[in-house]
């Protein structure tokens, strides 16, 4: 289940992809004039939603912990950004960025403290119910905007010492920034899993009892990673408030938790590039369906099932295949 | 709070339990015996309560429309047992909830493609459409009393049918050692079969029975999927009493709680959920 490298010709078709996206600034104004300021929002949204997708597979892929209150830690730290911004200036993004990760890593410690005891189908249910109350706690108190939500009315401000480094109010600007938190915690992720304690976390997936049979315990590594996925997810959510300038309870939501843990499946568990696909194939899917017609579950729906059956290990399976396949013909 | 209120309360606790119970029970045993998170459960449930509201439209009889409408929830769930289910017995268990996740996205859009966005409202048969009273101000509607005691009845029968019946030993066979079931050569196909269309069945069932007392709307299944998964849990996922106890303990909890806690209501189920858990990480009865 855990590929610890990817075969040369699929990272070579990756890159490729990668590099395209990169470019959509350039070629996007071209292809899709009149659409390309409403891409280039989508685009970035997805990005977004990839790190969280990337985080949950930290869980479910890695761990072999399927989390179903996951969206929570995202909407937890989107919500503190909302609540650290003063109303009408911008907040110091070197302050509220470490806060919100913080916090969210600060809430999994406590939920993964209490959700870790329980394995299986009672995980999913015990993360879904700290997610859902979660959800609640936003959902009906007052203070952060109850079921109406909350507002960041200017965006958080990236300076040193007084100088402007980027303004995040440009569209374009934050395009790249959303690329490069991907990319960088695609990297980070990666790294983490090269190293012992990520071989662990891994192992733990695979086999919890050997692991335990080593030496090692594994509460304590599942733990850290569900603190470590936390923390990613509230990085992912401070992104998605600033790029939309608001924050609702349905982002902790277990609608939510669902959606990512689809795209983590659909991608391909366990390959921290499957969760990224995962993600712009379905929001992609998503939006080309609703912009044919009305009734865009439908096809949805049937595209979700037609992907279960036709490719057991989800469309980073297939690729991997495709790679593999290359190298043992040379 | 005096006593009357408390008494109201809790009947409507107990209902709303006896409710979650035919729900929860298919779920339950689904999951025990073939081994399926099966998402798509809470969809039965709003498929009962439209095809309800609808044939009653048709047959202008709730009761015909009940009757009419159990065969169909169980062809239903019979043919996407045997169309779709069943190719992914043997793969991991979130294939099987990615499955039944597309299945709730087509459930719903077909539900406003058929029957539109629109919240309807289904009148209780004018037979039981009467109140008994119990001081000067307060009543209890007959239809909830009906409704809890055809709950209870099936539960019993479902009781009757589970320990005392050939297929009811299949069922508690499956349900502890599935692969055994199978070797010892029962057809196991039929029973996962049959298994999915009972639970399809009893979920629809509930969704038609509770049209007079809750409207019928979409992603009305949402809910109660959520909930009866609680409930599962809280029970011990497999064990049809443990279902019982779970769903009449969310059941009170949820009307006490918006009694006496309305503004966290939402809450007091999870948080029993989670206290159950964390005294019983595997549900009462594992």
């Amino acid at each position: 289940m855990i590929s610890t490298s990817v075969p040369k010709r699929l990272a070579i078709l990756l890159l490729a992809v990668l590099t395209v996206l990169a470019l959509f600034p350039v070629w996007g104004k071209l292809v899709f004039a009149a659409k390309f300021a409403f891409l280039m929002q989508k685009l970035t949204g997805i990005m977004i939603l990839a790190i969280l997708a990337m985080s949950l597979d930290l869980l479910v892929g890695m761990a072999g912990l399927v989390s179903l209150g996951h969206a929570a830690f995202f909407g937890l730290g989107g919500y503190m950004l909302a609540m650290l911004s003063p109303q009408y200036e911008a907040a110091n993004l070197w302050l509220v960025l470490p806060a919100a990760v913080a916090t969210s890593a600060l809430a999994a410690t406590v939920v993964g403290f209490l959700s870790i005891r329980s394995s299986g189908i009672y995980f999913i249910m015990v993360t879904l119910a700290f997610g859902q109350m979660g959800f609640y706690f936003f959902n009906d108190s007052k203070a952060a905007g109850g079921s109406d939500g909350a507002y960041v009315h200017v965006k958080p401000a990236v300076e040193a010492f007084g100088v402007t480094l980027l303004d995040l109010d440009q569209k374009l600007t934050f395009f790249y920034v959303a690329l490069g938190a991907m990319v960088a915690v695609y990297a980070f992720l990666k790294v983490l899993l090269a190293s012992p304690f990520g071989r662990v976390v891994s192992a733990i997936g695979v086999n919890e009892n050997r692991v335990q049979g080593l030496g090692f315990n594994p509460r304590a590594y599942k733990l850290a990673a569900f603190v470590i996925a936390g923390g990613v997810a509230g990085l992912a959510g401070v992104l998605a408030t600033t790029q939309y300038g608001f924050v609702s309870p349905a982002s902790l939501g277990w609608h939510q938790s669902a959606h990512v843990l689809v795209m983590v499946i659909l991608g391909g568990m366990g390959t921290l590039f499957g969760p990224v696909l995962g993600a712009f194939i379905l929001e992609l899917a998503h939006f080309a369906f609703e912009s044919m017609t009305d009734h865009w579950l439908l096809p949805m729906g049937a595209l979700i099932i037609a992907i279960v059956l036709l490719l057991p290990k989800g469309v980073a399976g297939l690729l991997l295949q495709w790679g593999k396949d290359k190298e043992d013909a040379t | 709070m005096d006593i009357w209120m408390a008494l109201i309360q809790m009947l409507n606790g107990i209902q709303y339990g006896l409710l979650l119970f035919l729900v929860a029970s298919g779920l339950t045993l689904i999951f025990g015996i073939m081994g399926i998170i099966n998402l798509a459960h809470g969809a039965f449930y709003m498929l009962g309560a439209y095809l309800a509201w609808w044939l009653a439209g048709i047959t202008g009889s709730l009761g015909a429309a009940v009757l009419l409408s159990l065969p169909l929830a169980a062809g239903i769930g019979y043919a996407i047992e045997v169309l779709l289910v069943r190719a992914l017995y043997k793969r991991d268990h979130l294939d099987q909830v990615l499955l039944t996740y597309g299945l709730i996205l087509i459930f719903n859009e077909a539900q406003r493609v058929f029957w539109g966005n629109d919240v309807h409202g289904v009148a209780a048969p004018a037979m039981l459409d009467w109140s008994v009273k119990l001081t000067d101000t307060l009543s209890y509607p007959v239809y909830r009393l009906a409704l809890s005691g055809v709950c209870g009845v099936l539960a019993v029968a479902m009781y009757l049918v589970i320990s005392k019946t050939r297929f009811g030993m299949w069922v508690r066979a499956g349900a502890s050692n599935r692969d055994m079931v199978a070797a010892l050569g029962i057809d196991v196909k039929l029973l996962f079969g049959l298994v999915f269309a009972v639970g399809a069945a009893l979920a629809g069932l509930a969704g038609a029975i509770s049209t007079p007392i809750s409207s019928v709307a979409p992603g009305m299944g949402d809910n109660v999927l959520i909930l009866c998964f609680v409930v599962v849990v809280i029970g011990g996922v497999g064990s049809v009493k443990g279902a019982f106890l779970g769903a009449m303990l969310i059941g009170l909890a949820d009307t006490f709680g918006k009694v006496f806690v309305p503004d966290f209501a939402s809450f007091t189920v999870y948080g029993v959920m989670a206290a159950v858990l964390l005294w019983k990480p595997k549900g009462l009865f594992s």
